[in-house]
């Protein structure tokens, strides 16, 4: 793995008076894939969303510290948000194909981006749709409307669409949690070929998904990154005793 | 309400099972030894049917570990439960093997008269052998690395003896050709007894793992 993609230095994000989010120091490494795991309410998903300032969108949303994407602060004034969000993308928990066609979906970026041309447009809904793993399954339908296929496959589109517009970072909110084990088992795989060519993190409550698909997993509780590191160490040997009582499953 | 009961009661009846057969191997290791010295054929044989309760017991528990991989996912500690368990029964079944090996040669010295002088020393080797096999056990439901860690160090007394035996006993087979078949024997003996107490330490080693995550060779 090569250096930092990205770099959270003393991040905290206040909802009005309520600390959400305490001092969150972390480096994602390129072409990883980070898991992030932790109960209901730990933080992990409002972290995952300071990561392309999706938080943005929330009334009363305060952040202290910084977040850093190739060493530049992605909370600078001078920065252009939208072309944030191209190159850190989202895939979210319920798959939310656009009610168009499957080709219109994937194509729909690259057209908000100025590309008009049909054959680069082709070349761009293919391309991506064969990188989500999901190209021949649709190649003799792809101007079938997207919210005709199945869930697994809906969320593939989801995830084409965000390839189309060559992002660098992939961030997954609980991909598979709306999904049957086999489309999930199909994701998983992808996540494993994406890693290649990007850099990934994904917030899972599923431990075991958590233990199967990443490189480095980071554990959330009540708004403070407990620990993080080499997923083969955290679910053998991880040396926070609040870490090992939530992956063996003991509480109260 | 505590969550995982009846994973956490799993558990601890693989551990209590893991801890009678030790017991049962403890006494094969203690009965072997008193049968050889004693020439006693009747304690020899019961050495050898122990064993098979000793090899269902493995079945028995490895299945169940097994059954707990699959259905409960351990992870970390619960993990290393599960693993080191296995590990300590397929040492403990070897332990019983041993015990075997040594009934078996005792059944074929059974008349012999063992003049050597240094026969003596076989009950002292079986004794620190039985010894590491039961603190290894207790080490392990204690959850005791420094236990543990001392009753390794016992592994060098056995191999001095052994070493001082093979010399006694390859001097004496060359002085006295009659001594040879008795010498041959004895030379297994001694050599499965420090193979008793090698897998001792290996059990050591597995609770040293267990409890801490990290691996040690103390042999």
């Amino acid at each position: 793995m090569s250096g930092s993609k990205m770099g959270i230095r003393n991040l905290s994000l206040y909802y009005h008076d309520m600390q959400a989010l305490k001092d969150i120091n972390f480096d994602i490494a390129e072409h990883s894939i980070s898991a992030l795991i932790g109960p209901s309410g730990c933080g992990k998903t409002t972290f995952l969303r300071t990561l392309n300032r999706m938080n943005d969108l929330i009334d009363g949303v305060r952040i202290e510290g910084c977040v850093e994407l190739d060493g530049r602060d992605i909370y600078a004034p001078d920065v252009d948000v939208v072309s944030l969000r191209k190159s850190v993308g989202m895939v979210f928990q319920r798959p939310n194909p656009f009610p168009m066609s499957i080709y219109d979906n994937v194509a729909y970026g690259p057209r908000v981006h100025g590309i008009k041309k049909k054959t680069r447009l082709d070349e761009i809904v293919e391309a991506s749709l064969r990188a989500a793993a999901l190209w021949k399954e649709v190649r003799d339908r792809l101007f079938t409307p997207a919210t005709g296929l199945s869930g697994g496959q809906q969320q593939r589109v989801c995830i084409a669409r965000l390839l189309a517009v060559e992002p660098e970072v992939v961030l997954m909110d609980e991909p598979t949690s709306a999904l049957d084990p086999i489309s999930t088992m199909k994701i998983e795989e992808l996540i494993r070929e994406l890693k290649h060519r990007y850099t990934i993190v994904i917030v899972t409550h599923n431990m075991q998904q958590a233990a199967r698909v990443s490189d480095i997993t980071a554990f959330f509780l009540n708004g403070e990154m407990v620990e993080a590191g080499g997923t083969e160490f955290i679910f053998t040997k991880p040396g926070d005793q609040r870490t090992e009582d939530y992956i063996t499953g003991r509480f109260g | 309400m505590a969550t995982r009961q009846a994973f956490d009661r799993a558990l601890a009846e693989v551990q209590r099972d893991i801890l009678r057969m030790g017991a049962l191997v403890e006494q094969s290791v203690y009965e072997s030894v008193q049968a050889l010295t004693n020439q006693d054929s009747v304690l020899a044989a019961q050495v050898i049917i122990n064993d098979e309760r000793v090899d269902e017991f493995f079945r028995e528990i490895e299945d169940k570990c097994i059954e707990l991989i699959a259905t409960q996912q351990p992870m970390a500690k619960d993990l290393r439960v599960v693993v080191t368990g296995i590990k300590i029964l397929m040492n403990l079944e070897r332990m019983s093997d041993y015990a075997v090996d040594i009934a078996q040669a005792t059944m074929c010295l059974i008349g012999e008269s063992f003049d050597d002088p240094a026969m003596a020393e076989i009950p002292r080797m079986g004794k620190i052998a039985q010894r590491m096999l039961k603190e290894a056990l207790d080490a392990y439901v204690e959850g005791d690395v420094e236990k543990a860690r001392a009753m390794c160090a016992l592994d060098d007394q056995v191999d001095y003896i052994f070493d001082h035996l093979f010399r006694q006993f390859t001097a004496s087979m060359q002085k006295k050709p009659a001594f040879v078949p008795q010498g041959a024997y004895l030379l297994y003996v001694i050599r499965y007894l420090e193979r008793i107490a090698d897998h001792a330490t290996n059990v050591g080693e597995a609770v040293i793992y267990l409890v801490t995550g990290e691996r040690r060779e103390l042999n």
